[in-house]
């Protein structure tokens, strides 16, 4: 009845009033209502090209809320509206005119499903559509879209858009995407020579897709076109590839350098085997994920802050740990390494053991804040923003540490225990403390490792195994005793594993580095940077 | 000394009431109970998947006892932890058995560690309910597999792609152990035998617990760039699994581009992420927690009552183990008794509703009836339902795309009563365990 009703209405409006623009949107709202009585993908593609074929820029608003899955049908009259989830219910708005048009429970109104064939074809018909936009950006955005999805028919109309297009950035990008869809069109062989050249300076991963795929459906001389094109941007492409390469190895280093570095101070300084140390790096994982909870639920606006909080969190938590267990198990410990080992292994088990008791088994959500997502474009390579801040980060703390232990009177107590404990004590130095306070920076810093890492890899209680044997090789390999080492064994090994793994594989790849680590370490027992001096003897 | 004598009599006195009570009344001295072994990892790596399912066996017992038990007694569940540790898994099967004297096992995740108790549920002539899918290539005597088979998820999943979505290059990523391998194996002969050429799959192992993705999945990407449409196809296991989705996301990998389609990631593993750049990148599996009919409903609504965690979600091995566990109590209630061998004979064509509004057969092959749901993760974690088998598929043990395997075939029931049943040579023995 309802629906009859407003249909009457909509009728006798366009009737009174009959001015274009209205009957325009009174033909777009006709269409946008048989969203809601399509019962499956097919369907819902025709109605989207239906909208699309209209060529009315207002469509965008609707189609771009649909490809979100944000199109929401009301069960009661079957209007469609753009809904955005506020807890139990929807807050609808206009699909036209984004207007509010209050709120809904969930239960009342049923979500207009998407699937990946539909947002592909959502894509490419608001790439046509908002080539003319204001934005800039978003015309780019279009440019970039038509040129991985070139179509033919739009030529003219990216010929109007580069006629019009004032900014030069933008403009080369349509006359890709024009070049791409002369590719598929059937124009003559001069017109596709031209495009292959256009295509072949942008010199990337998409010209070579879009080339590769027409050379294998071109003849004559824009074939051998493409197949130089091809060849030039496979060379460059190899250049980049091995930089990819360096850049990926250094990261990966950057994560074993975090990882190691608390151990460098527990076993490297102070020659504890520490197998708990993996644990405190979880511990600093876990008091990230009890941040960003009591974040989410008091205060969401400091969200991208939560890392920032979390680290001396994390720091103190993981210390004051490392503390107990130094205070409590391992000074009784010292000078015998195979108990050490054993009573570490066991309070890394009882420490994992917790972690499950309280927070259970599963992995904990722990999000990327927004300064970490996603990526950029240097050239050819691509960085993600959490790698690198992942590197700055570890070369910091790295920094901070030299620092203290080379600058600071503790530093200089510290290493004046290691090197000769007793003389040590003979000058006044209080040996318990500083190795209490030792083993408490190194479990700290193994904390604030494990906010760090939280980003990048799942956070359960296992999290602090997967790192204690890398952690291991990488003080041991580096040269017990010697952060330096630590800091060049990271890296080297970080490289070696990135330059092996394309070549053998990720498993292959890791066996082979052990491998070499065990050859390495028969020649040269100390390690990279191996101690000099009394400490090797003691 | 003292207290150790004092309490080796009280032992003693213990056993003289309790015997001089069995004496008494001998129909007193029968259990009445019904013991239900639980052999799931507690702890260590596989705690994270394996608690769940160990949680969904103690909910299921409680809502039978609920009901009045089995054969008017009542359920009792043996919790044991094997701690992700394959060889303990035979230990405690071999204790469950001969020790408590369960009546059936619930458990085991992982291929390795149901291969290492397959001989003790042999020897011991035990009952074991395997809820997780994996590579098939198996039909034992004593193991009712309740996960699907690769041809109840896999090809499926596969056929979707190629239909639907155009795909025609494939990555084949998965953890380096024997279900992904085994996996991989049957995908790559099935996706030949449609004409795909040898260089469009591109086929990649790496290491349990694998975190650095970084050039894994610029592999991926420059495979993509070759002009044909791209899908990966992950058997990535466990933990592995939140880097690699993570690093996908970060290098702006979208699903509209190269879609992910997953046989080892649910509800479950996607609750430690944040699955907004993940949007519609796929899964296969025979059950989503958002399937929209009544059984599954009230199955969620009683599930977060018994564990009292209103964010707490269901998945794919929960149904299967919903659905092993009503198999057993039906095959028990029709046999009239909890005797193995019974049982065994019982069970085959039993049929009980699962939770997608349907029902599950047991086949002879000791492998069930289920349809496949090809799924799109959603920003809020969940799966929808974007395909579906439109009748019930039945578990093939034996692969028919691999050379060794495709002439075998699996019949529990008299006279047959064999799994791997050459019917080239028409003999009971082919090739593969049992």
């Amino acid at each position: 009845m309802l629906i009859f009703r407003r249909l009457l209405a909509v009728l006798l409006i366009t009737m009174a009033c009959a001015v274009p623009a209205t009957a325009d949107d009174a033909a777009l709202r006709a269409i946008i209502a048989k969203f809601a009585i399509a019962k499956n993908f097919p369907a819902t593609e025709a109605v989207v090209r239906e909208l699309a074929a209209t060529g009315d820029p207002a469509v965008e608003r609707p189609l771009a809320a649909l490809a979100d899955g944000n199109l929401y049908s009301r069960k009661s009259d079957a209007a469609v509206f753009i809904g955005s989830e506020t807890g139990k219910a929807v807050r609808l708005s206009d699909p036209l005119t984004g207007a509010e048009a209050g709120e809904e429970p969930k239960a009342a109104i049923t979500k207009i499903r998407v699937n990946n064939g539909l947002r592909r074809t959502i894509r490419d018909v608001l790439g046509t559509l908002t080539l003319g936009s204001k934005d800039p950006g978003v015309r780019l955005a279009a440019a970039e879209t038509m040129f991985a999805n070139p179509d033919p028919e739009a030529i003219a109309a990216l010929d109007a858009a580069i006629e019009k297009e004032a900014v030069a950035s933008v403009r080369a990008r349509l006359q890709q995407a024009r070049a791409a869809a002369v590719l598929q069109s059937d124009l003559p062989d001069a017109d596709k020579l031209a495009a292959i050249e256009i295509i072949a300076e942008r010199g990337d991963r998409t010209a070579l897709s879009l080339l590769t795929a027409y050379e294998t459906r071109a003849e004559g001389p824009p074939r051998d076109a493409a197949a130089d094109a091809i060849t030039t941007i496979n060379a460059s492409l190899a250049i980049w590839a091995a930089a990819q390469n360096v850049w990926y190895g250094l990261s990966l280093g950057s994560v074993l350098l975090l990882a190691a570095i608390g151990l460098a101070i527990t076993f490297g300084v102070m020659g504890v085997i520490n197998m708990a140390h993996g644990e405190m790096v979880m511990l600093g994982a876990y008091t990230t994920f009890v941040v960003q909870n009591i974040i989410r639920t008091s205060f969401p606006g400091l969200f991208d802050w939560s890392l920032a909080i979390a680290l001396p969190l994390a720091f103190i938590v993981a210390g004051s740990v490392g503390l107990a267990i130094e205070r409590g198990i391992i000074r009784f410990l010292y000078g015998r390494p195979l108990e050490t080992l054993l009573a570490t292994w066991g309070i890394s088990l009882i420490l994992q053991q917790t972690v499950r008791s309280i927070f259970g088994p599963t992995n904990k959500e722990v999000g990327n804040p927004s300064w970490m997502s996603g990526a950029f474009q240097l050239g050819e390579l691509s960085i993600t923003w959490n790698r690198l801040w992942i590197m700055v980060f570890s070369l910091t703390v790295f920094f901070l540490l030299l620092f203290i232990m080379k600058r600071t009177p503790w530093g200089l107590q510290m290493r004046a225990v290691t090197a000769n404990r007793r003389m040590a004590s003979s000058m006044g130095i209080r040996t318990p403390w500083v190795d209490a306070l030792t083993f408490a920076l190194g479990s700290g810093i193994a904390g604030i490792a494990g906010v760090a890492l939280s980003q990048i890899d799942n956070v359960s209680p296992n999290l602090g195994q997967g790192y204690i044997i890398d952690s291991f090789m990488v003080v041991v390999f580096g040269g017990v005793g010697n952060l330096w080492g630590t800091l060049v064994g990271a890296f080297s090994l970080g490289v070696l594993n990135k330059f092996l793994e394309p070549y053998v594989g990720a498993v292959l790849g890791k066996i082979l580095v052990l491998v070499l680590i065990i050859l390495f370490i028969q020649k040269r027992p100390r390690g990279l940077f191996a101690l000099k001096g009394r400490a090797v003897e003691a | 000394m003292r207290g150790r004598f004092s309490s080796l009599s009280k032992f003693l006195s213990a056993g003289a009431i309790a015997a001089g009570i069995s004496l008494s009344s001998p129909a007193m001295a029968q259990e009445d109970t019904i013991k239900v072994g639980v052999l799931h990892s507690l702890s260590g790596t596989m705690a994270i998947s394996e608690t769940t399912l160990k949680d969904t066996v103690l909910f299921l017992i409680d809502e039978q006892n609920k009901k009045g038990g089995v054969l008017g007694k009542k359920l009792e569940a043996v919790v044991v932890d094997p701690a992700s540790d394959w060889p303990l898994f035979a230990e405690k099967a071999r204790e469950l058995l001969s020790v408590n004297k369960v009546a059936v096992v619930f458990g085991c995740w992982t291929s390795v560690s149901r291969k290492s108790v397959l001989p003790v549920f042999e020897e011991l002539n035990g009952l074991l309910f395997y809820p997780v899918q994996y590579e098939g290539e198996e039909s034992q005597r004593n193991v009712f597999y309740t996960g699907a088979a690769p041809n109840q998820q896999a090809i499926p999943a596969v056929d979707y792609l190629m239909n639907d979505e155009g795909v025609e290059r494939w990555v084949l990523a998965g953890t380096d152990y024997v279900y992904p391998q085994t996996t991989n194996k049957i995908l790559q002969a099935y996706l030949e035998s449609k004409g795909v050429a040898k260089e469009d799959i591109m086929i990649n192992y790496t290491p349990f617990g694998h975190s650095d993705w970084q050039t894994i999945v610029t592999d991926i990407k420059n495979f993509g760039s070759a002009g044909k449409k791209t899908a990966v196809v992950s058997t990535i296991n466990g933990d592995a699994n939140v880097p690699f989705y993570k690093e996908l996301a970060n290098q702006g990998i979208k699903a509209e581009d190269i879609p992910v389609v997953a046989f080892s990631v649910g509800e479950e593993e996607l609750a430690g992420l944040d699955t907004g750049p993940l949007v519609g990148h796929l899964t296969a599996w025979n059950y989503f927690q958002s399937v929209d009919v009544p059984e599954n409903a009230d199955f969620i609504a009683k599930w977060k009552e018994f564990i009292k965690d209103d964010k707490r979600v269901t998945n794919d091995p929960m149904e299967a183990t919903y659905i092993g566990f009503n198999m057993w109590v039906k095959a028990v209630e029709k046999a009239g008794s909890t005797d193995p061998d019974a049982v065994i004979d019982a069970i085959i064509g039993v049929s009980v509703p699962n939770l997608s509004g349907g029902f599950s057969a047991m086949m002879p092959n000791h492998h069930i009836t289920k349809p496949v749901l090809i799924g799109e993760i959603q920003a809020d974690g969940q799966m929808e339902t974007v395909w579906q088998t439109s009748g019930l598929v039945v578990g093939d043990e034996w692969s028919d795309y691999l050379p060794d395997s495709k002439d075998l075939i699996s019949d529990w029931r008299a006279p047959m009563s064999c799994g791997n049943f050459n019917v080239a040579t028409g003999k009971c023995g082919g090739k593969g365990t049992n």
